[in-house]
């Protein structure tokens, strides 16, 4: 790569200085770089629970902290990492500032609603913080009825409040997703002519203009029947507490594809730039993606499979979940033959991915044990649980995220990282990662149930193994923060197309101009063709 | 398509859409996308009072027997009289007609209005019967305590509604607005056709929500 | 959306149907016929809403994605419910013995 090259004079980062030209932009890109920030901060704060979570759990008895204060933890760190980390990140901060160029548009259909969507969510993060340092909530992030209806006294309704108008966001959000990839393709930008993260952001975006609705009225309605009593989650007034499971997960299940399916989409980036080839069975990975969405609003009971739902209801449940493992199934065959014979190089994001492909096989296999209801009745709300979804969410989400984050790192900042240094990061958070989770399934399979603070002592060594995981892990998330910021201001310039990707977004510069494109491109290629000619030579 | 540089670049036109006709269309689709969500919204309210009310049919008859069934007969003709000039508000926008526009809305507005005042009344002739669901609730004993969960998803249910009626209004108000001072033409009559649409949709929630609320047992007696 | 512009004759002809269907479910109600009031109610319902989305929201002279979405929210709609009430629903079915 040369050393001369230089940044281009003029590009979305320096179109205007100050606070104002910030708060009041109506640039995806610089939206994404808000969020950024937010979900940033938003991790750390759910990181910090965890971490007191894993000390309190180092040792049997509960010694740290008491039970009530325990109980507000995990709550908090699952609030925190549901709705203000895992669910906006990979659309908010990469699907903002990538959309539009992708799909070679300007911008977002609607821009200022995206602004608005940026504020909607920082004042639903304000309220939940609020919650949280004037006493905390101690229901659990699931709220289940009538505990949180009733009986809990903490600080439900603001928590309940700040989700409800989160919510917003994502709707705002998916909403602006999906005209825009309906009405602003570029000329020759077919549907199937879309890099594969659009399908899956496209998908997203279905989920959550479908699901989220459907949890913003049942945290409402949980607000309202603490304030006026109302009783349609309380037995003793002849309301049915499954009720508000029913529709609590009809959101939350899909809201866990939410999660997935936009790292999904990453990985199919870079799996395609790093192997330098076609994705294999790039329809199949699209309508997979669909698939995935549709299949995820049919599963939700199997959260309840021991919550009071009928038996048949159940097994009905149970049948379904087993289905919706086929279109993930299916996206990791691929990815696998995609880097069968392929041109492969390690680079970080490459590194990122694989751990991805291999952490979420196990979070997904596990799920398929979990959907047989005669496993699951043994190890529901044990640790078991804890470590099949922390699989998914962690070892898949958080891996996607990061992987897409090193990738298109050069094309937001115009900078190059420390590759070094960033490897070194990936292969940290691998370990670490590994150490935390994988002792959790064993010792959920032995028995150890979730939401505890103190356990049988048989359970201290599995303990300790996933806390020292769990401290190594933490090490991990901090080094890119150092190396990222550094970057900023030292790294080398990056060009327009530093891996020799192909993708719109690699065709203009880094970082882009405000417009994205000196002119709009018209489309003759498929996606994920190479090679590609890069600068003056083949890559 | 790039835009052509000599075309009249119209002042509604923002920039990132190639024409008007593309704006037009986007903004279609979104108000559509956030009518997905509104009724998936009332619908898990719609859900919850499915399954009580399967639970409890005595109760939920004996209740909606109490509702005051004039209100709710004049408030969905009033409604769908709305609805009416609604549509005629958007047509007379397509073709242009400014005044007929203004006319029609206000129209649109005031019948939203009389809708809410006879809410207001209902809700207030519901306090005084103590159908109001908390400690000074009141009912006949064989089904007080499953009347109470109709009223509350009553109270609920309506009072959503009538929100989004509130949120309609300030939508009639500020499009009524942009009519009087020329930003709406044949060329750009689209907010008024998406408002519309937002209009049709709270309409259609109240369609459902009459007989579900006020016409259970109507027989009985 | 489309830019086919009713004659003001359609709208009040859909006008006086929906008040005939409004008049047509008060009077239904007040005649006992068991299990089929509620589907008598239900069923004029959809219709008087069906005829306000293709009439006064013109879906019937809109484009195919417009339906879809329409007819997705509902089907949407019809997941929660007809997925909820397969539990409440066989709630009382017996398991085993």
């Amino acid at each position: 790569m040369a050393s001369s090259l230089l940044l281009p004079p003029r590009h979305y980062l320096n179109d205007g200085y100050g606070i104002k030209s910030w708060l009041l932009t109506r640039d995806h890109k610089r939206i994404a770089l808000l969020y950024l920030a937010a979900v940033t901060f938003f991790f750390f704060v759910g990181g910090a629970m965890a971490v007191v979570i894993r000390l309190e759990l180092a040792t049997p008895v509960g010694d740290l902290v008491s039970d009530e204060t325990y109980n507000k933890l995990f709550t908090m760190h699952g609030v925190m990492m549901v709705f203000f980390f895992l669910i906006p990140a990979i659309p908010s901060v990469l699907g903002n500032f990538l959309v539009p160029i992708m799909i070679g548009a300007k911008d977002l259909a609607f821009p200022k609603l995206n602004l608005a969507s940026w504020y909607i969510y920082i004042v639903g993060g304000l309220f939940t913080l609020y919650a949280l340092v004037t006493g905390g909530v101690d229901t659990g992030w699931t709220f289940y009825t009538p505990f949180s209806t009733v009986s809990s006294t903490t600080n439900v309704i603001p928590t309940a409040l700040g989700i409800f108008i989160t919510g917003f966001s994502s709707i705002l959000t998916g909403l602006n997703f999906i005209v825009t990839i309906h009405r602003m393709r570029a000329p020759g930008m077919t549907w199937f002519r879309m890099p594969l993260f659009l399908w899956s952001t496209y998908a997203t975006s279905l989920i959550n203009v479908l699901g989220t609705p459907v949890i913003a009225i049942t945290v409402l309605l949980v607000a309202a029947e603490r304030v006026f009593h109302f009783g349609f989650f309380d037995p003793k007034v002849g309301g049915d507490p499954v009720l508000f499971q029913h529709l609590f997960w009809f959101y939350s299940h899909p809201a866990v594809y939410i999660m997935v399916l936009p790292a999904m989409g990453v990985i199919s980036e870079l799996v395609a730039a790093f192997c330098r080839k076609q994705v294999y069975g790039y329809s199949f990975v699209a309508f997979a993606s669909i698939a995935i969405a549709v299949l995820g609003f049919l599963v939700w009971g199997h959260h309840m499979f021991v919550a009071g739902e009928s038996v048949y209801a159940a097994m009905v449940f149970s049948i379904l979940s087993f289905l919706v493992a086929v279109p993930s199934a299916v996206k990791v065959f691929n990815w696998t033959a995609t880097m069968y014979k392929g041109a492969i190089s390690w680079q970080t994001p490459m590194l990122y991915a694989i751990g991805f492909i291999g952490l979420f096989t196990i979070g997904g296999l596990t799920g398929l044990f979990l959907a047989a209801i005669g496993v699951d009745v043994h190890v529901t709300d044990t640790y078991f649980i804890v470590a099949h979804f922390h699989y998914i969410m962690v070892g898949g989400t958080i891996m996607g995220y990061l992987g897409g984050l090193h990738y298109w790192w050069p094309k937001i900042s115009g900078r190059l990282y420390n590759e070094w240094l960033a490897k070194i990061a990936a292969a940290i958070i691998f370990v670490g990662f590994n150490l935390t989770f994988f002792p959790q399934f064993i010792v959920g399979y032995l028995g150890m149930p979730r939401r505890y603070h103190a356990y049988p002592p048989e359970f201290q060594l599995l303990n300790v193994l996933s806390s020292a995981g769990a401290s190594i892990l933490g090490v991990g998330y901090l080094i890119p923060m150092v190396y990222l910021m550094w970057s900023l201001r030292y790294g080398r310039v990056a060009g327009s197309n530093p891996f020799g990707a192909s993708g719109l977004e690699w065709t203009t510069t880094s970082p882009p101009p405000t417009e994205n494109f000196s002119e709009i491109p018209t489309v003759t290629e498929d996606a994920y063709t190479y090679p590609v000619r890069v600068e003056g030579h083949v890559a | 398509m790039s835009p052509d540089p000599a075309a009249h670049h119209h002042p509604a036109l923002a920039h990132h859409f190639a024409d008007l006709e593309q704006q037009k269309e986007a903004a279609a689709l979104g108000m559509w996308l956030f009518l997905v969500t509104e009724v998936l919204f009332f619908g898990g309210l719609f859900t919850v009072y499915s399954v009580y009310r399967s639970w409890y049919p005595e109760a939920f008859a004996a209740a909606s027997h109490e509702m005051v069934v004039w209100a709710g007969t004049t408030n969905t003709v009033v409604l769908i009289t709305s609805s009416l000039t609604m549509a005629l508000a958007v047509r007379a926008a397509q073709v242009g007609e400014r005044r007929v526009v203004m006319w029609f809305l206000a129209a649109t507005m005031l019948l939203g209005l009389a809708f809410l005042g006879i809410k207001a009344f209902e809700y207030y002739t519901e306090f005084a019967e103590h159908h109001v669901p908390g400690p000074g609730f009141a009912f006949e004993p064989a089904y007080a305590r499953h009347a109470q969960i109709f009223f509350s998803l009553y109270f609920v249910m309506t009072g959503l509604h009538a929100l989004h009626m509130l949120i309609g209004l300030g939508l009639m108000a500020v499009m009524f607005h942009w009519v009087w001072r020329g930003t709406i033409t044949r060329e750009y009559s689209s907010p008024i056709e998406i408002s519309g649409l937002y209009w049709h949709f709270v309409d259609i929630v109240w369609i459902f929500l009459f007989p579900l609320l006020y016409l259970i047992g109507r027989h009985a007696h | 959306m489309s830019d086919h512009i009713l004659p003001k004759r359609t709208y009040y002809t859909i006008y006086a149907i929906l008040l005939l269907c409004t008049y047509l479910t008060w009077q239904v109600a007040f005649f006992d016929l068991g299990a089929l009031n509620t589907v008598a109610a239900l069923a004029i319902a959809v219709f008087k809403a069906a005829i306000v989305v293709l009439f006064f929201m013109h879906v019937k002279y809109s484009t195919r994605l417009t339906w879809i979405v329409v007819v997705g929210s509902v089907f949407w709609l019809g997941i929660l419910l007809a997925l909820t009430f397969n539990d409440y629903l066989t709630r009382g079915w017996r398991t085993y013995g």
